[in-house]
């Protein structure tokens, strides 16, 4: 059977490889030029088109970890971004088990309406946010950006977890109820292990959406909390555009996003499976 | 000693268990034999304290235990699916009843090899539950009810997911294993024969009732009503819409060609069933009892169409036609019928049971 199916396979292959082909350029097409402009000089961004550098520097890398006011940043960012992933899951892995194994009047509607919370722009937020972290006196903290952000990740989390929970059969909490674990030691000792991808991917998904979300954070803060995203909005000084240090400040970024997907890409696939991401 | 006291179960208004009473003595083995959805799980479910009853109480050696948490129960239950920890190994698993008690690690290193080797786990005691064979799986967490000693052992149809020889391997071992233990044992199944194989008591359920509780041979033998005999039948007991003229069963009256009188096809009246009233009865006559081959001299006989027939291995389902009712016989042996024939069979009615307009039997059986 393989004889007379292989030529007509042959032939229809080169169409797809094209299409992929030309896809997947256009998708790493902005990232080269992001990291091309990051090793180039500023007068030879300004002055010519090329698609290789003609002398690659570290010069902009060198600027941007040695300045203070840039590499705080990165600090200030990853301080709201860890304590946002922190703050959702410890509320959202509760949230979930209920969700997933108890039937209570409105669940399910509460459930929809986590959803709906994502869909409102996050603009909506801001001038209440700002009224509300001012006059408890959080504005320019860590806090005020996380506490933010909860509004949106901690129902995304729930909604990630519990499709994971459900995964898990309610047997295996009532064999373990059975054995005599008391709820809290079931939850920690078997409960977790068991939907460890499910934690993997709701902390990424909390992680992408706070690393990225400029407006809320840039409102929330202004000197001693300030996001990498709002220093690089302000690079617009009397000496004009320092378009090599945004590009490496650019490239920086990306790395976080990069190193976390490493770790959760064969669970995303999961949470894939499950519908749910 | 477990009593359930007139407790009953109600879901969303669907009523799960009707209020049923049952005791289960120290070291008894117990088996609910019933259908599907017939209420075996929701009435081991309020044995074992997961659920609370809507109304009644359950006692435990006379205390009232309803509203205790299963964690202070004393209990261990084993799923139809095989539940272990996925996370652990099956030491860890085994172990963890044990661990939770606190019980000191050389004891637990002990008890845990113990019911390894009596489950025949040892050479697998490092690997994760979800690496094993279903029969390993469902070994192990048998080997969790077992290691934790517990005064109540609850089994939902822990064989059904397993093949059919580990099943009938199983089957044999478990009674030994608990009967060692002195601990209360409650066993759902759906299959008449296994509850004959496991012995013991055996109470029949039907629609979340407890139809008949007591010794599972002396059910089996004499079922209190046709709910129960038909639960305690497989393939389905024979049933049979007659009238009790005097001495004789009147089974069917055929109009006779022409004019004349109709003719009457007649059993005999067993002597067990003869102090029963006239009137209208249903017969019931399990499938082993009609044979194709005279079981004893002078057995009474009726003339029937055969049908289809099936054969399950070493034993045969002929079904066969008797007026317009369909009855089946099980036969030792392989036995192919063309079906169409016209062939008279011999009915055991040593063993017929006969039960009256509401359900209920009329008279006991005599073997």
């Amino acid at each position: 059977m393989s004889t007379p199916l292989s030529p007509t396979k042959k032939e229809k292959r080169w169409p797809s490889l094209v299409v992929m082909t030309l896809y997947l350029l256009f998708m790493v097409i902005p990232i080269y030029w992001l990291i091309v402009l990051s090793i180039k000089d500023n007068t030879e961004i300004m002055n010519s088109f090329s698609v290789l550098p003609q002398e690659p520097t570290l010069k902009n890398y060198r600027y941007i970890l040695t300045d203070y006011s840039w590499y705080v940043g990165y600090i200030n960012s990853s301080i709201y971004v860890v304590l946002n992933m922190v703050i959702s899951l410890l509320l959202a892995l509760p949230a979930a088990y209920a969700f997933s194994r108890y039937r209570f009047l409105g669940d399910k509607h509460v459930f929809f309406w986590f959803l709906t919370n994502r869909m409102s722009p996050g603009a909506v937020y801001v001038l209440p946010f700002f009224q509300l972290y001012s006059a408890v006196g959080l504005f320019d903290t860590h806090w005020a950006v996380a506490f933010a952000h909860c509004l949106f990740n901690v129902p995304l989390a729930i909604w990630i977890l519990e499709g994971f929970m459900s995964g898990v059969p309610k047997e295996i909490d009532e064999t373990a109820y059975i054995d005599g674990y008391s709820f809290p030691r079931f939850f920690i000792t078997v409960f977790i292990p068991l939907i460890r991808s499910g934690i993997g991917v709701a902390a990424f998904f909390c992680f992408m959406f706070s690393w990225v979300e400029l407006l809320i954070a840039r409102t929330l803060t202004s000197t001693f909390a300030k996001p990498i995203a709002a220093a690089m909005t302000r690079t617009v000084s009397a000496t004009g555009m320092d378009w090599g240090a945004l590009a490496a400040a650019g490239a920086l970024t990306l790395i976080p996003g990069a190193v976390v997907i490493w770790f959760v890409r064969n669970h995303i696939a999961k949470g894939f499976a499950l519908g749910r991401v | 000693m477990l009593e359930l006291v007139n407790v009953s179960k109600v879901v969303g208004g669907q009523t799960h268990i009707h209020p049923t009473n049952l005791t289960l003595e120290r070291g008894s083995l117990n088996v609910l034999l019933g259908p599907t959805l017939a209420g075996k799980t929701s009435l081991l479910r309020l044995m074992a304290g997961l659920d609370k009853p809507t109304t009644g109480e359950v006692r435990f050696d006379g205390k009232d235990v309803t509203g205790v948490p299963v964690q202070q129960r004393n209990v261990a239950m084993v799923y139809q699916q095989f539940i272990n920890y996925p996370s652990m190994t099956v030491y860890a698993n085994i172990a963890s009843p044990l661990r939770v008690s606190g019980a000191n690690s050389a004891d637990i290193d002990r008890e845990v090899r113990k019911v390894a080797e009596l489950m025949r786990l040892t050479p697998y005691l490092d690997r994760l539950p979800l690496s094993l064979s279903g029969g390993q799986q469902q070994r192990t967490a048998l080997a969790r009810a077992i290691v934790k000693k517990a005064s109540l052992v609850l089994l939902d149809e822990p064989l059904a997911n397993l093949d059919y020889k580990l099943r009938e391997e199983m089957r044999e071992e478990l009674p030994k294993i608990f009967a060692a233990s002195g601990s209360i044992f409650v066993y759902a199944t759906t299959e008449p024969s296994e509850a004959l194989l496991l012995g013991g008591n055996t109470a029949t359920m039907h629609e979340g009732r407890v139809s008949q509780f007591g010794k599972t041979v002396a059910v089996y033998r004499n079922p209190r009503d046709l709910v129960t005999a038909r639960t305690f039948s497989d393939p389905p007991i024979n049933t049979h819409s007659a009238v009790k003229e005097g001495k004789h069963f009147v089974l069917l009256e055929k109009e006779a060609g022409g004019k004349g009188k109709p003719v009457k096809i007649t059993l005999a009246v067993p002597a067990h069933l003869a102090g029963i009233a006239d009137g209208p009865v249903t017969l019931g006559l399990q499938p082993h009892h009609l044979s194709l081959d005279e079981p004893y001299a002078k057995a009474p006989s009726l003339k029937v169409k055969t049908q289809v027939s099936e054969i399950a291995g070493s034993e045969s389902f002929v079904h066969v036609l008797f007026g317009d009712k369909r009855w089946v016989m099980l036969e030792h042996g392989v036995r192919n019928i063309d079906p169409g024939l016209d062939i008279d069979i011999y009915l055991d009615t040593r063993h017929l049971m006969a039960f009256g307009p509401d359900g209920m039997a009329l008279a006991g059986q005599a073997g």
